[in-house]
């Protein structure tokens, strides 16, 4: 099935969905990359705390360029800024945080998520990659709601969302939500459910680049 | 009479032994005490288990101690980034040995460490490769993981401010790692950018109090890693 042009979300209209779901007060912690453009779109008149898992609690913007510091940097180790109200701490405080359940909602990407909320996204199993997982596992363990962004399918077209992941495992049964340049879709115990489709989206056409059976809201 | 100060990089790091193991501060660049690690450089020892969240950039500081085959194996969470060079290329060689533990887990294995605690159960991991062949139990209906303490026998630690006491602030997100090294060594070895007079660090403010460090060194000027890298330095200096 093919699609029509302008079908589907751009990445900033998925990290849009996500920060609607985003509320007012909520600690979070934002994964490296797409999650990050998260912050850009909280709507007005919520206030929202970014934790940054080396040790910042009221993370600000990303540094304008000639005005870096070296020892402010953030997860993904570039150079952030910190908020009237900011706090620094240690590691294993930063962790007590995250493993501690004092984190609202952490944003992640993924190579693969499963139809019971497993996630795969720290390694592809490739032996010639060197392995490195960061504070990822900790997250999805201890983070209260668990969302996921990410493209529907692979560069080359494979369903990212499966019945069981092949990747290795960063967490099972922990991902909460996922919002896909198709869909964004509920992880319930009854299953996948499909809350909102984008422009262009058809059920039929999204259920066949799913590696998983999905249902429709009611 | 009490003076942990040092007068010198060299000095501070002369008794690291051949096999020891080592707690490194810093994340990514951001508290990774270069100078202290560049001494260890010059002092030569071998066969080294270095404790530290990353494996280094470029070919300066811990990549520097890598690079010149001083390390035995790495105890890490994220061993790769866009400018990492010289561990990649020996761990796809089979040269260094890599223990991968998610970053909470290694924060609190040092933490554990340092406070007398042998071994806790954590929930990251839980169902995933990392957490093969280790003992679980299931707390309250949900499974955990048995991870153990991790000492060390010297910490090299950057901080920003200390005194003869070895009280210690920090500047920023530079902290990660330290405190938590600090405590979980035989002997911590700490780079100050200043040391100060006792009593001029608020006690309200002490960071890491003086009983967890043995020796400091001021640094008054340490190196910016990215700057050194963006420059292609090495060490031992080109």
């Amino acid at each position: 099935m093919e699609l029509k042009e302008n079908s589907g979300w751009s990445i900033n209209e998925m990290a849009q969905k996500a920060a609607q779901d985003i509320h007012d007060g909520a600690y979070v912690n934002l994964g490296i990359g797409i999650p990050e453009l998260v912050a850009d779109y909280i709507p007005e008149g919520r206030e929202v705390i970014y934790h940054t898992e080396n040790g910042l609690l009221g993370m600000g913007k990303v540094t304008e360029k000639g005005s870096e510091d070296y020892e402010l940097v953030n997860a993904g180790k570039k150079y952030v800024t910190a908020i009237p109200g900011a706090s620094y701490f240690h590691h294993a405080d930063s962790f007590a945080m995250i493993r501690g359940g004092h984190i609202d909602i952490c944003v992640l990407g993924a190579y693969q998520v499963s139809e019971e909320g497993d996630i795969a996204n720290w390694s592809t199993g490739d032996p010639n990659d060197v392995p490195a997982v960061g504070g990822a596992m900790d997250l999805v363990a201890g983070v209260k709601t668990i969302y996921v962004i990410t493209q529907h399918c692979t560069k080359s077209g494979e369903p990212k969302i499966v019945r069981q992941c092949t990747y290795p495992l960063t967490g099972k049964k922990v991902v909460n939500k996922i919002y896909t340049n198709y869909a964004v879709i509920d992880v319930t115990e009854d299953g996948l459910v499909v809350k909102e489709l984008a422009p262009g989206i058809t059920f039929e056409f999204l259920q066949q680049n799913t590696g998983a059976p999905l249902l429709l809201k009611q | 009479m009490i003076n942990k100060v040092v007068s010198t990089v060299s000095e501070a790091v002369a008794d690291i032994f051949d096999g020891a193991t080592i707690h490194i501060g810093g994340f990514g660049e951001a508290g990774s005490p270069v100078e202290l690690i560049h001494a260890l450089i010059d002092l030569g020892s071998r066969n080294l288990t270095i404790v530290s969240n990353n494996a280094g950039s470029g070919n300066v500081g811990l990549a520097a101690l890598i690079e010149n085959r001083q390390v035995k194996k790495i105890i890490c969470s994220f061993p790769r980034t866009a400018i990492s060079v010289v561990f990649p290329e020996l761990y796809r060689r089979g040269e260094i040995e890599l223990e991968l533990v998610p970053q909470g887990t290694l924060a609190e294995r040092i933490r554990a460490g340092g406070a007398g605690i042998p071994a806790f159960y954590t929930p990251a991991s839980v169902n995933t490769p990392l957490a093969e062949g280790k003992e679980t139990r299931v707390f309250n209906g949900k499974t955990y993981v048995l991870e153990h303490a991790l000492k060390a026998d010297f910490a090299l630690v950057k901080c920003h401010a200390a005194d003869k006491y070895g009280n210690l602030v920090y500047n920023k997100t530079a902290r990660n790692f330290g405190p938590v090294m600090c405590t979980a060594a035989e002997t911590t070895i700490v780079q100050a950018r200043k040391i100060v007079e006792v009593g001029q660090i608020d006690p309200e403010c002490v960071i890491t109090p003086g009983i967890f460090v043995k020796r400091v060194v001021e640094v008054s000027k340490p190196a910016d890693e990215s700057i050194l890298v963006a420059e292609k330095r090495r060490y031992p200096w080109n």
